[in-house]
């Protein structure tokens, strides 16, 4: 089984949220109008996370980019009633939208709270409905819904791949925030494939996992000189 | 109907059957306001159907809230009934006996009333039978679809059974609706043979009813525990719920029966000494409470994990702080004064201790759930849970269809099991004495 990987230089990053934006377009997600946004039922499947050091004037603002983790042990999957969410073949945890009975006990067990739900029926600004991307479904009102790592671009490629009858190329397989990010402080790739980029980085001394005492196993790896 | 009123008088416990054949102008009205709240919760859930969750004050963080709490809590107060019943037959504890049928039936509505709150609280519930098509029994939820429909079977049947005897006298008294008490009373004459028949299938039901109890609070627990979230994450959940409800369902079950007393006269059946008994009984589970509570605290604060710590401070001096100390003082301070004091100890003060019970165990379910949702290991901007009209409405319409249910079952049942009391009067006086003789030196039981 692949372990598909994504690495964050938060040293490149420039916090500019390219990243949420792609994804928004790429995976059909829903806009929340900023009432509800503030209630927090924003959905956000790539979420920027703000965070302050210091007191004024020497106040310091962290910004770190936040996909789902896609744990090899993922505490949601456990809880989830239905198998609604899953690890599948490819290591990645996925959702079945149509199934979902909507209970969120698979957002309450996130210790990373990466999980979203569709509050209300879900709205699109004026003409994005039109121009939706094919690949991914359009989830309905009382459903919960998160980063894929852009599990249809893999279909995708794999297909072609296979066509083609060659292996996967490290680098062929990146998810939009990946592609979109101008600093390339976004890599994506295969752990087991020892010669891919995010292997290596992921060795990195500065590489660190959030909360990896939890023992969840998150493959979102983060490169910091700042984080121990 | 003065005939009727006439033949009530002629018998011993007339007071008991007196309900079911007379109804005051007070019942109306009373039993109209709360349908229409219960009217008012069904129009706010279509609401809910029609838009979505939205129209709760959940959000992310905060995922869940007045649904789950009231369904723990509710959940909780239904231990009331059966445990307590059969703990008390099955002690041969004599003064059971004019308490055991409410208490079953406190069980048979919460449950109903609490095992529709998951339900009320999905986001599809056209999909809930993907819950037995494609159920995943290792998910706690569906642990708890398993407990708590055992529960219920086991209850209402628990119920049932012992009202058999009592459905064949009102059967035999005619009147009104004779076809239903013919069809529930079974055929029973009141036979030797129909009698052991019964007692063997009460005892073997009592017994059978403790462990499903039991484990149905603990596996409620289980939904928080098993995940990893600070506050949640603890071993000692099971018993502190079970112990929580027992306790809720004690408060519950003194209430009811203080208002029945008042309502239905039935000062002659509860007595004194029945809430002395019940009060004791509360203190001890007081005292319990604190101690879960005190350790469960404890062990987080001394240990100090940060996250843990976020949660817990966020209880006792953040925003949670009002709600936290309000528990501590509804469900240990109020209590143990009142029913530590003989002085205190009258029925009123009993009332006053159950209702701070009652209101203390909500909001423990409520400080059990939304805080540590609200302080996410994330580090996230603390979340906000506000309850909508909506969550208030449904809130008010469980209570009301828990006082309904209360309401209707009057009108056709007694509320004081007949026969029990019967039995007391007749066998139980000499079986006691007996056994009281049995424990002295000298003398051994014929039939043990």
């Amino acid at each position: 089984m692949p372990r598909w990987a994504m690495v964050i230089d938060l040293d490149k990053c420039t916090g500019c949220g390219a990243c949420m934006a792609a994804c928004k377009m790429e995976n059909n997600v829903a806009i929340v109008d900023s009432k509800e946004a503030q209630a927090g039922r924003a959905l956000f499947w790539m979420d920027m996370i703000t965070t302050y050091e210091g007191e004024y004037p020497t106040v310091a603002a962290k910004r770190m980019p936040k996909p789902c983790f896609q744990c090899d042990n993922p505490p949601c999957t456990k809880v989830c009633p239905v198998r609604a969410t899953y690890r599948n073949n490819e290591g990645l945890v996925a959702q079945i939208y149509h199934r979902c009975i909507g209970c969120r006990y698979c957002m309450a067990a996130c210790p990373f709270t990466t999980k979203v739900f569709n509050w209300y029926e879900p709205q699109w600004l004026e003409g994005a409905n039109k121009c939706f991307n094919p690949d991914v479904s359009v989830r309905a009102v009382g459903v919960v819904e998160k980063c894929s790592f852009c599990a249809h671009r893999l279909q995708h490629v794999k297909e072609v791949a296979d066509l083609e009858k060659r292996p996967l190329q490290d680098g062929e397989y990146v998810p939009a925030c990946s592609e979109i990010c101008p600093a390339d402080a976004i890599s994506f790739g295969d752990l087991e494939n020892k010669d891919s980029a995010v292997y290596k980085l992921s060795r990195s001394y500065r590489a660190s996992r959030v909360m990896e005492d939890l023992g969840v196993e998150p493959k979102v790896y983060y490169l910091s000189k700042r984080v121990s | 109907m003065m005939d009727k009123t006439h033949q009530c008088d002629l018998d011993q416990d007339a007071a008991l059957y007196r309900p079911i054949y007379q109804t005051g102008r007070g019942y109306y009205v009373v039993g109209g306001i709360f349908l229409a709240v219960y009217l008012f919760s069904i129009y706010m859930y279509y609401a809910q159907i029609r838009n979505g969750l939205g129209v709760t004050g959940m959000n992310q963080p905060v995922t869940w809230g007045f649904y789950i709490v009231n369904f723990v809590f509710f959940i909780g107060i239904s231990h009331a009934g059966t445990l307590i019943s059969a703990i008390l037959r099955l002690s041969k504890a004599e003064w059971r006996r004019p308490i055991t049928r409410m208490a079953e039936v406190i069980t048979a509505i919460v449950l109903a009333i609490g095992g529709l709150h998951p339900i009320i609280d999905l986001g599809r519930p056209d999909r809930m039978m993907n819950l037995l098509e494609s159920g995943r029994l290792q998910s706690p939820l569906l642990w708890d679809v398993t407990s708590i429909t055992a529960y219920f079977t086991a209850s209402t049947v628990y119920l049932y059974l012992p009202m058999i005897p009592d459905i064949a006298r009102i059967r035999d008294r005619g009147g009104k609706l004779t076809w239903l008490y013919t069809f529930m009373a079974w055929g029973w004459q009141g036979t030797e043979r129909q009698k052991q028949v019964l007692n063997r299938a009460i005892n073997i039901l009592m017994v059978m009813v403790i462990p499903i109890a039991i484990s149905v609070h603990t596996v409620i627990s289980y939904i928080f525990s098993m995940t990893l979230q600070p506050g949640w994450h603890s071993t000692i959940f099971g018993p502190y719920f079970v112990a929580g409800a027992i306790f809720s369902g004690i408060a519950a079950l003194l209430i009811v029966m203080i208002i029945f007393r008042k309502v239905f006269h039935f000062e002659d059946y509860l007595k004194q000494i029945h809430f002395q008994y019940l009060g004791t009984l509360l203190l001890i589970m007081s005292i319990i409470w604190f101690y879960f509570t005190f350790s469960e605290y404890l062990t987080g604060i001394f240990g100090g994990e940060p996250h843990e710590m976020n949660t817990i401070l966020y209880k006792f001096s953040g925003p949670f702080a009002f709600f936290f100390w309000g528990m501590v003082l509804c469900n240990f301070v109020i209590p143990v004064t009142i029913l530590s004091f003989r002085k205190f100890k009258t029925i009123s003060g009993v009332l006053i201790a159950s209702i701070a019970v009652v209101i203390g165990m909500w909001l423990e379910r409520f400080i059990i759930v939304v805080p540590s949702l609200a302080n996410p290991r994330m580090e996230l901007p603390l979340g906000i849970y506000i309850p909508s009209l909506v969550e208030w409405a449904l809130f008010a319409g469980g209570l009301s269809v828990f006082a309904l249910g209360f309401m209707v079952f009057a009108k056709f049942f007694p509320l004081i099991s007949i026969w029990e009391i019967e039995e007391g009067r007749i066998h139980g006086v000499k079986e006691v004495e007996e056994r009281i003789h049995s424990y002295l030196p000298g003398r051994e039981l014929s039939n043990l």
